[in-house]
């Protein structure tokens, strides 16, 4: 059986993950550190340690933004941005109770809005992700003033070769 | 020059008004523009974030079917271009996920054109001294901070843009068009880009931080080339420190004499026309 740490690597498909000396250059620079439970490169300690569901139930791995500050610095070329795209897609493969609820709808929204127009049609998309968020009444004044200044059309043009994006998104499937 | 050109759907929504700049400002440039045929969307980070596949095919297919004009494609969101240069870089380096990727788009990646942003293409291509050339209202009195973001920058042997923690190439727009560029320590830093629905209250830190430091330079207002940036910097800060926002080939436009400005300006959520009316530029 692999471990934790193993199967992370594995997926990473770089450097490997214990590389990391723990200069914590990464969380120094990391501009979500301050909301986050525990600091990026704690993550990695933890998974060095085995502590696989209190790593997929963090809130960290959905709150961190890509915005590959942490690589981009790292000494030793840790890929962390990437480490993070990895638990979530391990998270959601074992159905653990995600933390971040919102933000994986968010993304929920996103995609299935792609799937379905092959472009993102922002007003469905917003409104998709209000119905499964339950988040119905922040923003909308927002939407609406937009909806006004002419940037969001409730029908903008579509992909014409729908089939091929809808293939790509089932044969992608994990 | 031409090149084909990926507006992507943030161009034809929210970012609207980047899409009419970076069209007109390129027409005047004498960049011409041919739209990927059928294009689709790239994924942006809610792909990468949850299933990587995913995230390599569908910037995959609009590569592909821009290759099939040959010439390289301009990519004005910050986003887009991001997720396009991380898909050119997967294919490279994993030749197993590239026959995949094209087995499910049914045709051959070639690998045969390069991504460009307009920044890049308008500095090095057209060159700052082409552009100062076309100035007809010099932009005095804007004090723009440049804001790069993340997504052009890094990772930086993926993006390969200069200088990726200190850049210059926005700056040197900005002096050109006869704006004062102030120099900040935000140039590069993060402003939750994705976050803004699903974790608002993030967004809302970053970009009152990023405000407080570009009111400190002494700035009055600041600019971009990312519709993400943009969007959360017009509309998550608070009031009393919220700076008007602009795309940088608004402010091309603008300091080229050329049409739209004045229309394009009255989509933002902070009102830029004080500031312009006070600089004499409108
Ligand atoms: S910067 Fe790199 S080596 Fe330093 S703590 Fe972070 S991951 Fe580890
Ligand atoms: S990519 Fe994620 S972990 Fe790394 S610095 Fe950015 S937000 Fe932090």
């Amino acid at each position: 059986m692999t471990t934790f740490l193993e199967e992370v690597n594995r997926r990473i498909d770089g450097v490997p993950i214990q590389r990391c000396y723990h200069c914590r250059k990464c969380t120094a620079g990391c501009p979500i550190a301050f909301a986050m439970e525990y600091n990026p490169n704690k993550i990695i300690r933890m998974i060095q340690n085995g502590k696989k569901a209190d790593v997929l139930n963090s809130s960290t791995i959905w709150l961190c933004a890509s915005c590959e500050t942490c690589v981009t610095r790292c000494p030793n070329d840790v890929d962390i941005a990437r480490m993070m795209d990895v638990l979530r897609e391990m998270a959601i493969e074992e159905r653990v109770d995600i933390r971040e609820k919102n933000i994986l709808k968010f993304h929920e929204a996103f995609l299935s809005s792609v799937k379905m127009g092959g472009r993102i049609n922002e007003p469905f998309m917003i409104a998709n992700y209000k119905l499964k968020s339950g988040d119905y009444f922040s923003d909308v004044g927002m939407g609406l003033s937009m909806l006004m200044k002419g940037k969001l059309s409730l029908f903008s043009p579509r992909t014409k070769d729908i089939k091929a994006v809808k293939k790509i998104f089932n044969e992608t499937k994990a | 020059m031409k090149v084909s050109y990926y507006p992507g759907c943030s161009l034809h929504a929210t970012g609207r008004e980047y899409d009419e700049s970076v069209k007109a400002v390129s027409s005047a440039l004498q960049i011409e523009l041919k739209e990927v045929d059928d294009w689709s969307c790239c994924g942006a980070s809610s792909a990468h974030m949850t299933n990587y596949k995913l995230s390599v095919a569908l910037p995959a297919r609009n590569l592909i079917a821009a290759e099939k004009d040959g010439m390289d494609v301009m990519v004005p969101c910050a986003a887009c271009f991001n997720r396009f240069k991380m898909a050119q870089h997967h294919l490279r380096e994993n030749s197993a996920l590239k026959s995949e990727v094209e087995g499910i788009i049914g045709k051959e990646y070639r690998d045969s054109i390069a991504v460009r942003n307009p920044i890049d293409i308008i500095y090095n291509d057209i060159g700052i001294d082409a552009l100062a050339g076309k100035v007809t209202r010099k932009l005095t009195g804007l004090k723009p901070v440049s804001y790069y973001g993340c997504l052009l920058l890094r990772p930086p042997e993926v993006c390969e843009f200069e200088n990726y923690e200190n850049p210059y190439m926005l700056d040197a727009i900005m002096n050109t068009l006869g704006a004062e560029s102030k120099n900040w320590s935000c140039k590069t830093d993060c402003c939750g880009g994705s976050l803004t629905l699903g974790k608002t209250e993030i967004v809302v830190h970053l970009v009152n931080k990023l405000m407080r430091m570009a009111n400190e330079a002494d700035a009055n207002c600041l600019v971009t080339a990312c519709p993400v940036c943009f969007a959360n910097l017009d509309m998550r800060a608070g009031k009393d420190l919220s700076l008007p926002v602009f795309y940088f080939t608004e402010l091309v436009a603008l300091a080229l004499g050329l049409q739209g400005p004045e229309k394009w300006f009255k989509m933002h959520n902070v009102d830029p026309m004080p500031l312009i009316k006070s600089s004499g530029l409108l």
